[in-house]
């Protein structure tokens, strides 16, 4: 789960139906029971991210959280490079200030799919109509990377695009939660999780949410500069700060020196 | 701990909500986009430089670090995300018992 930003999800479909009829043959599902393919591709995507999730599962209980607080943070909190930081944080000793603090500045990126994702949900897609009451509550917890970016994908099409957004949904929590549930019951039957190496499988999962963004050099200087500087206040700040300091800095240099561009 | 858990999970989901109440022009706004663009990028690298190289004696290379070498080699080939979580944490596991970490 939240494996890149919606814009680079590419495969940008548009309006083009037969070419999603014609994909949707060729990968050989019912094309009449899922005419443009979306039960299928939201089933797979569910399928990467549970997968994903069996190692959130684990980390997590080898963090230290029990196996009801793992699922508890899937279930509730439901944004997996967020639930990863926030026992990445507790697993390196940092405070639970400190690991709430940088799960919720991760999990900010969802406020800004949600906005745009509250017109393309209203009733019928009409313009200046928002999705409200129950619906709504659903909509937000459901507003994560892989929804979105499906329903981009299937943009300008609104019907298309909302279906897209509540099959994601549905598929990628229902195998996130299953996927943690079977991680975090695996590593609870070990009696020391570190000798399987999980304290190296938590930065390789920073790694792999990483990867994707670095779409370019600036992208790159950002990452490299944030590292530096969490390392360098290390030595002076209490566990779990330096990474907020550190991004901090990093991301206000970056704004001061990109000032007055566009994008 | 639960506290932590619940807060934390409170916060990310009113996060999502209140996007839903916010005026859409928001997402126009140059700073909100880029700054929202950049924030994971800074946030996962500190998480992940701190997490491979910062341990209970300051500045450390040793097994941790490996793992996440693999892992690269492991997303240079395209490998699927289980399996570079999995290349490194083994990596972790086979020079620990080795002795070599």
């Amino acid at each position: 789960m939240n494996a890149g930003p919606p814009a680079a999800d590419g495969e940008r479909v548009g309006g083009e139906q037969r070419d999603r009829r014609l994909r949707a043959e060729a990968e050989g599902w019912p094309v009449a029971a899922d005419p443009d393919g979306i039960t299928s591709r939201a089933l797979s995507i569910g399928i990467a991210v549970g997968a994903y999730a069996v190692s959130f599962g684990a980390v997590s209980v080898a963090a230290g959280l029990d196996v009801p607080q793992t699922q508890a943070l899937s279930v509730l909190m439901f944004t997996g490079a967020s639930q990863f930081a926030f026992v990445g944080v507790v697993a390196a000793g940092g405070g639970l200030v400190a690991a709430v603090l940088t799960a919720w500045l991760l999990g900010l990126r969802n406020g800004l799919y949600a906005l745009h994702m509250a017109t393309v949900l209203s009733p019928r897609g009409r313009p200046g109509q928002r999705v409200t009451g129950l619906r709504r509550l659903g909509a937000a917890q459901f507003t994560i990377d892989e929804s979105t970016a499906m329903a981009m994908t299937y943009e300008p099409d609104a019907d298309a695009s909302r279906r897209a957004f509540w099959a994601t949904g549905w598929s990628v929590f229902l195998l996130w939660n299953l996927g943690t549930l079977v991680g975090a019951l695996g590593a609870a039957t070990l009696s020391d999780p570190t000798v399987l190496g999980l304290d190296a499988a938590i930065p390789a999962g920073f790694l792999a949410l990483l990867w994707p963004r670095l779409v370019d050099r600036s992208a790159w200087v950002l990452a490299v500069v944030s590292g530096i500087l969490a390392l360098m206040l290390a030595p002076v700040l209490r566990p779990g700060v330096p990474v907020l300091a550190g991004a901090g800095i990093a991301v206000l240099g970056a704004l001061w020196l990109t000032r007055g561009r566009a994008s | 701990m639960w506290p932590a858990v619940l807060a934390a999970s409170f916060l990310a989901f009113v996060t999502k909500w209140i996007g839903y109440l916010l005026p859409e022009e928001l997402l126009e706004r140059p700073l909100v986009r880029r700054a929202a663009g950049m924030l994971p990028i800074a946030l996962l690298s500190a998480l992940l430089t701190i997490q491979t190289l910062w341990g209970l004696d300051g500045f450390t290379i040793d097994a941790r670090a490996a793992g996440v070498a693999v892992a690269v080699v492991a997303l240079l080939l395209r490998a699927p995300f289980l399996v570079v979580v999995l290349s490194a944490a083994a990596t972790a596991a086979v020079l620990r018992a080795l002795g070599w970490a």
